[in-house]
């Protein structure tokens, strides 16, 4: 018998969770008979398997909502608002009664009639009020089991770490087998096992993983919740519910997106009033989908509501006391976005009972944070918010980089590190200030810790050899750690240290390496806190410092490659511009000599001492001295170098400029100069066109000025377009929108505005001619 | 049927280990430091592809300390707790016993580390025993100093 119960619940909560969205989708179109049928089917079910177990109180309870909902199905009553929150609301406690008796209290004692008679033709309220507080409790019950699969978690778990072991093991084996002499044999029965584990662990990953969809079907519902209470209209639109996480990872974030989403609905979706004043549609759009994208999820939530003011951001900032005026007044607007993820800024006017709970933004993106993922915010005023959470798809298994102080190595989470930088490079100077060290990164400054100094570890390297990683702990600023050396990416399989590590506040748990040995895998927060680096102090864009970029004549960067012909050469790094694959058939000779076919450009091409025997894909640098492109085709990139010892002179001018010696090996320098001049000859024409910016609102412009722009020769380009302008006409008195304008041009409306060389009366034809034509003679 | 204990010397101690929280007694192999972390804990050793965080008893028990990096093998006693595995350095490891009796608390005075490792006297053949205090050893001199 308790068997059958226990498939009961089960069934009825795996029915209740896949009606979460049913349900709704009902109320939004009433005469959708596919939706009627399937919550009928629902009630209909528990009405049948009560009888059989004796739960007169679910019998009545489901006895009416299937009647009524029978009434529907016959066409005798049409279902109405006040039937749906009925129906609603008996689900609900259906639910409630499901989840005693799967607890073993059996059906509670408690009276339905307001239930039952609110089912009625033309009851109305208080079905209402009973059944909102169990609305949440229900969706929140049903959802946290597991959907089709009825497997014991734990039993899932000891498997996994099985194959997590398995797989360690065979890391072992495969270091022994690399000492041990060769065994063809041996070697390829390993290869199999090994190609099976991983198989398994692939598949076993799998098992823990979870459709989104389990985290999504309770969102229509809620967000209903949310909408009869505050009085607005929203269409929820899901999409991805496919995409598998691991259990987990949906857990943890479950708390953030419903927080989110809460959020969407209080604050950024007007009320039907305010919308239509807007010119908006009264119905608000909430969307929310998921997508992989490679080893993460995203998961975006968008809202076409009133979106978040960014000035009020900052002033609510400066109130609270959470930056300086003058650092604010700084920010760029992304910065200023991100305000809304610090602790005591919120822009709601008043706390309401939705979303005003305490909990703010700040906690969101800890809570994302930890668990290696990310949150972005972009938001229109008037427009709408859209956030996504980036969160990797497993806990378990965290990409990390391997680095070294002495002779021991320890692991960093890749998710942390920002970018790595030499200490001696030429864009990093490394100072200390009072005794705390602090780097200059290409003119940021970052607090520095030696990784030697937090450990206590002694490592005889100094400063200046050492390698700076730059981490950004979840939730943190960014910080500069100087480790001894680098090694390797490496997925690791990491586990929780003992407590007596953990206690240290600098691991986030312990790995084996391939070859075996334990590794210490950081908490990049702790190392910061341990090594004395106060990270609340938020660095926003706010310490650069402007230093001039040391131009050191001895070290000039150079790309070290193998020429065509197999000849060690070296480019100035400057010129090139990137590095492109062809088919050989895309390099021919034309006009007089020898062109490559870059996408829509026709570049001459050097470095091809034989076109005939070309064939397959050839790799190509494009170089750019500015204004002109030349292709010139290598074999292989060897390495970024800098030039170490002087260049010997070669004794006839020619495509080499000299030989210096380059990682210990002498290398011929590619001369640049002698390139351009030989290839492009005197028939150059400028492959790239000038561009010309117009404001995008002013009809005037763009009716009347931009023909005459065009027929000029130039590419007419908007504000916001990211292009670098060559020339940029604005109204009279208007502000220049942006930093690369080139020359600029006003135009009066009046001639006495006309003040100055380059402010043209609009009407003034000959004079907008010669200065449109002579902006872009300065450019020739 | 009476506890079984495994006889092991600690600091030059014949002492008790519950031979049932014992999994095995390994050679302990290449150790690695964990910087910062408090002293008893000698670091972490790799079995059969699980890590155990290694303590040093001596230490835990203020008794000095285990040499563990002169290329000598170091016998250890694996134990489980709350999930983790550690091994607890010992000098050597005797025997199994049948425990003769309860735990009974020792009047006498002991040494500072031992008595908060304490767990009583148990009777054996091989004569009074002290009961080692598994969870007490591996929290170490630390824990006791926060919670004093």
């Amino acid at each position: 018998m308790d068997d059958l119960i226990a498939d009961f619940v089960a069934e009825c909560r795996e029915m209740l969770e896949a009606l979460g969205g049913e349900i709704v989708a009902w109320e939004a179109n009433p005469d959708d008979r596919a939706r009627l049928d399937s919550i009928f089917r629902f009630v209909h079910t528990v009405k049948g398997n009560c009888g059989f177990f004796d739960f007169p109180r679910l019998e009545t309870l489901s006895h009416a909502a299937e009647d009524a909902l029978a009434d529907c199905r016959a066409g005798r009553r049409h279902p109405d608002g006040a039937l749906v929150s009925a129906v609603l609301a008996v689900i609900d406690r259906i639910g409630e009664m499901i989840a005693s008796i799967d607890a073993g209290d059996g059906v509670p004692e408690g009276d339905d009639s307001a239930l039952i008679d609110a089912l009625a033709p033309g009851a109305e309220g208080p079905a209402q009020q009973v059944a909102m507080p169990a609305a949440v409790d229900a969706a929140s019950k049903a959802s946290s089991t597991p959907r089709t699969i009825r497997l014991s978690v734990e039993l899932l778990d000891r498997v996994m770490s099985g194959v997590s072991d398995m797989v360690l093991a065979r890391n072992e084996l495969a270091r022994r087998l690399r000492e041990a002499p060769d065994d063809v044999a041996v070697d390829g029965a390993f290869e199999r096992l090994s190609g099976i584990i991983a198989e398994m662990r692939d598949a076993i990953t799998r098992t823990r993983m979870q459709r989104i969809e389990n985290l999504f079907v309770a969102l229509p519902r809620m967000v209903r919740d949310l909408c009869t209470e505050l009085g607005k209209q929203v269409l929820v639109d899901i999409d991805g519910g496919d995409v598998e996480l691991d259990r987990e990872m949906i857990e943890m974030i479950r708390d953030p997106l419903t927080h989110i989403i809460r959020n969407a609905v209080d604050h950024g979706i007007e009320t039907p009033a305010e919308r239509l004043k807007a010119g908006k549609r009264e119905i608000g759009l909430l969307s929310v989908s998921a997508r992989q994208s490679g080893n993460q999820i995203l998961i975006e939530i968008a809202d076409d509501g009133k979106g978040i003011e960014a000035s009020k951001l900052v002033e609510k900032a400066v109130a609270n006391g959470v930056i300086e005026r003058e650092v604010a007044s700084r920010l760029s607007r992304s910065e200023q976005l991100a305000l809304i993820f610090e602790a005591g800024v919120s822009t709601a006017k008043e706390v309401t009972a939705i979303s005003g709970r305490g909990v703010g933004m700040d906690v969101v993106r800890s809570n994302v944070e930890r668990i290696g993922g990310l949150v972005e915010l972009d938001s229109t005023p008037g427009k709408g918010t859209r956030m996504v959470l980036r969160v990797p798809l497993t806990l378990t298994i965290i990409p990390a980089l391997t680095v070294s102080i002495g002779s021991q190595h320890f692991a960093i989470p890749r998710s942390a590190i920002e970018e790595i930088v030499r200490a001696n490079g030429g864009s990093v100077t490394l100072e200390r200030i009072g005794g705390a060290g602090v780097a200059t990164i290409r003119g940021r400054r970052v607090p520095e810790v030696a990784l030697a100094d937090v450990l206590g570890l002694p490592s005889a390297m100094n400063d200046q050899e050492r390698t700076l990683i730059v981490l950004r702990p979840a939730g943190g600023d960014v910080y500069a750690l100087a480790v001894d050396r680098i090694h390797d990416h490496e997925e690791l399989v990491v586990k929780p240290a003992a407590p007596a590590v953990m206690a240290t506040g600098l691991y986030a748990g312990t790995t084996l390496a391939d070859d075996g040995s334990p590794i210490l895998l950081f908490d990049p927060a702790g190392l910061a806190q341990v090594g004395g680096v106060r990270l609340e102090t938020l660095e926003r864009g706010g310490h650069t410092a402007d230093v001039p970029v040391a131009v050191n004549s001895n070290e000039i960067p150079v790309l070290l490659f193998r020429g065509l012909d197999g000849a060690r050469r070296a480019l100035r790094l400057g010129v090139v511009d990137r590095i492109e694959e062809v088919a050989a058939d895309a390099i021919r000779p034309s006009a007089g000599r020898l062109r490559v076919q870059l996408g829509e450009a026709i570049l001459p091409l050097a470095g091809v001492e034989r076109p005939d025997e070309l064939d397959g894909k050839v790799r190509v640098f494009r170089l750019n001295d500015g204004t002109h492109e030349i292709g010139y085709a290598f074999r292989e990139v060897i390495d970024l170098m800098s030039i170490e010892r002087d260049v010997i002179p070669a004794d006839v001018p020619g495509a080499i400029n000299g030989v210096t010696l380059i990682g210990g090996e002498p290398a011929e320098l590619v001369d640049a100069h002698w390139l351009f001049a030989e290839h492009l000859g005197t028939a150059a024409r400028p492959q790239t066109q000038l561009v010309c910016r117009l404001p995008e609102g002013d009809a005037w412009m763009q009716n009347m000025l931009r023909p005459i722009v065009e027929a000029a020769g130039y590419l007419v380009i908007g504000d916001g377009d990211e292009l670098s302008a060559d020339l940029t006409i604005v109204s009279h008195g208007e502000p220049v929108q942006s930093a690369q304008s080139g020359r600029v041009l006003r135009l009066a409306t009046d001639p006495d505005q006309v003040n100055g060389q380059d402010s043209i009366y609009r009407y003034d034809r000959t004079g907008l001619l010669l200065a449109i034509k002579s902006a872009s003679g300065g450019n020739r | 049927m009476n506890e079984l204990l495994l006889i092991v010397s600690i600091a030059g101690s014949r002492v008790a280990l519950p031979a049932a929280a014992v999994e095995s007694v390994v050679e302990l192999e290449a150790l690695i430091p964990v910087p910062r972390a408090p002293i008893h804990v000698a670091g972490l050793s790799a079995l059969r592809s699980r890590v155990l965080t290694v303590i040093d008893c001596r230490r835990s028990l203020e008794l000095g300390a285990t040499v563990l990096d002169d290329g000598s093998l170091q016998e250890a006693a694996v134990v489980e707790l709350d999930g983790h595995h550690y091994a607890l350095t010992v000098d050597v490891v005797e025997d199994v016993v049948e425990a003769l009796s309860e735990p009974a608390p020792i009047r006498a005075a002991m040494g500072d580390g031992w008595e908060r490792v304490s767990k009583g006297m148990v009777e054996t053949e091989e004569g009074p025993l002290l009961l080692v205090d598994i969870p007490a050893i591996i929290a170490g001199p630390a824990t006791e100093a926060r919670a004093a």
